[in-house]
């Protein structure tokens, strides 16, 4: 089960009351690139493949039907990073218990970021800050919902470049949704669109 | 000290006060004029009406016909927590949760004081059990209502926080555990102030009818400490179920959140 082109996640005849047939695979070390219009339907695709929305069909991790997971154990492993990150505690340092530090140092934030009060933080410190906290769990699937869309050009290259390596080091996989062409042409190989909650996968 | 028996004489002139709130409330616009005499109304209708049942029920201690009184408290009982709350579970969940942890705090601690501290025989004199029973109910009713509500509506505007713990592969007890703490809290505060400023501030409702029925100030106060103890058992014990049960509910087996077993806001 465990043979080298079993693909890392793969989802068959996903579906939702908004969602139809939705069936796709992701190999190891791939980012598979999303794009669709507004109501297309690509954040629900994200929730309910991380399982947070109640939804029918089978997703595999590596080969595993995602029944054989708990839905924590499940969504540690394959994690979402929605467009707007939430904080629940007042201090940025108790939301993960250990943070990957040098992620935070290329993220350009000091040591002390983590006592660092939650309600002080901009839009985009909380967009990186929330990338770390999801990769201290270090998931082998990453959802990213608009990881980049309050960032400026050149955080916008370090998150780009963080993920592609942590996916090339941990032999991971993402499904990466972004309205900007060009970062998906950056980031992913394949590329699909999202309609009316269908999946289209398209060619080269 | 021989009882003071008020004739309707004396009723009336309390009511022609409440006639008079009503008065300025009309004057003042409050809006709340007609409230007020319809819940005095029927405070009047109810008071009486339940006056006469018990009057029946003492001279008879028929287990069935107190059986029978004892649910239709516990059903209207039920049906004042749900209609208090802001945000309701759907379906049965809705009256279920609130009436069964009711029925699980009030009707076991009432069972307990009547076989245990009062010793009445049988256990299920009305006089004893009635009155007991009602408190507690009153109690924990609105314990729960609060509790509950704080649950619901707080789950619901922590939503977005409680979810990035799911998505963080967070347990849902750990997703939850702050509001369900302050819910807990919120329950048990009516009955803790009640308790801290029990005859400095206040002489609880019970004492001051006992008392102005002739009972010896220290007996009633014996009864009264008695009853505020049972009722903090009785609102904590049930507002524990109703968070518990309730707060399970919130989530489903894959621990999503799942705010779709709520109605959307009442009232």
């Amino acid at each position: 089960m465990f043979s080298a082109d079993t693909p890392l996640l793969e989802a068959r005849n996903l579906h939702t009351d908004f969602l139809r047939e939705v069936s796709f695979a992701v190999p190891r070390r791939q980012c598979l690139g999303l794009h669709g219009d507004s109501g297309s339907g690509k954040t629900l695709l994200l929730r309910a493949l991380a399982d947070l929305d109640v939804n029918q069909g089978e997703v595999f991790l590596e080969g595993v039907p995602r029944e054989n997971f708990t839905g924590p154990a499940w969504r540690q492993r394959v994690a979402l990073l929605p467009a707007e990150s939430h904080w629940w505690a007042d201090s940025v340092g108790v939301h993960a218990s250990s943070w990957p530090m040098p992620v935070l140092a290329t993220l350009g934030f000091p040591e002390e970021v983590l006592q660092w009060q939650t309600a002080r933080l901009s839009s985009g410190e909380k967009q990186r800050l929330a990338l770390a906290r999801m990769l201290a769990n270090q998931p082998r699937v990453l959802l990213l919902d608009e990881p980049t869309a309050n960032l400026d050009r050149g955080n916008t290259e370090i998150v780009e470049k963080i993920i592609l390596e942590y996916l090339e080091s941990q032999q991971a996989a993402a499904l990466w949704v972004s309205h900007d062409p060009e970062q998906l042409a950056r980031v992913a190989r394949r590329r699909a669109g999202m309609r009316k909650g269908r999946l289209e996968m398209e060619e080269g | 000290m021989d009882l003071v028996l008020l004739s309707p004489w004396d009723l009336g002139i309390a009511a022609a006060l409440v006639c008079l709130l009503a008065a300025l409330s009309w004057m003042l616009r409050l809006g709340i004029g007609r409230q007020l005499l319809v819940a005095a109304a029927r405070s009047t209708v109810q008071l009486m009406i339940l006056g006469m049942i018990l009057k029946t029920l003492f001279a008879q201690t028929s287990l069935w016909l107190i059986a029978v009184m004892t649910a239709v408290m516990l059903a209207v009982a039920g049906y004042e927590v749900m209609a208090r709350q802001q945000r309701r579970f759907r379906g049965s969940w809705g009256y279920g949760l609130g009436t069964l942890s009711m029925f699980l705090s009030s009707f076991t601690i009432t069972f307990l004081a009547l076989t245990a501290v009062i010793q009445v025989d049988p256990w299920y004199q009305p006089q004893y059990l009635i009155p007991l029973l009602g408190m507690l109910l009153g109690n924990t009713m609105s314990g729960i209502a609060i509790a509950l509500d704080n649950l619901t509506r707080n789950t619901w505007e922590q939503r977005h926080a409680i979810e990035a713990r799911l998505m963080l592969g967070h347990e849902w007890q750990q997703a939850i555990t702050g509001i369900r703490r302050d819910a807990l809290r919120s329950g048990l505060i009516p009955i803790i102030n009640a308790m801290t400023t029990a005859g400095i501030v206040s002489l609880p409702g019970m004492m001051t009818g006992q008392i102005l029925g002739g009972s010896p100030p220290l007996e009633a106060a014996k009864y009264q400490l008695l009853i505020l103890f049972l009722i903090a058992a009785g609102s904590g014990l049930g507002s524990l179920t109703a968070i518990w049960a309730g707060s399970r509910r919130l989530f489903d087996e894959r621990q999503r959140l799942r705010l779709d077993r709520l109605t959307g806001r009442q009232g």
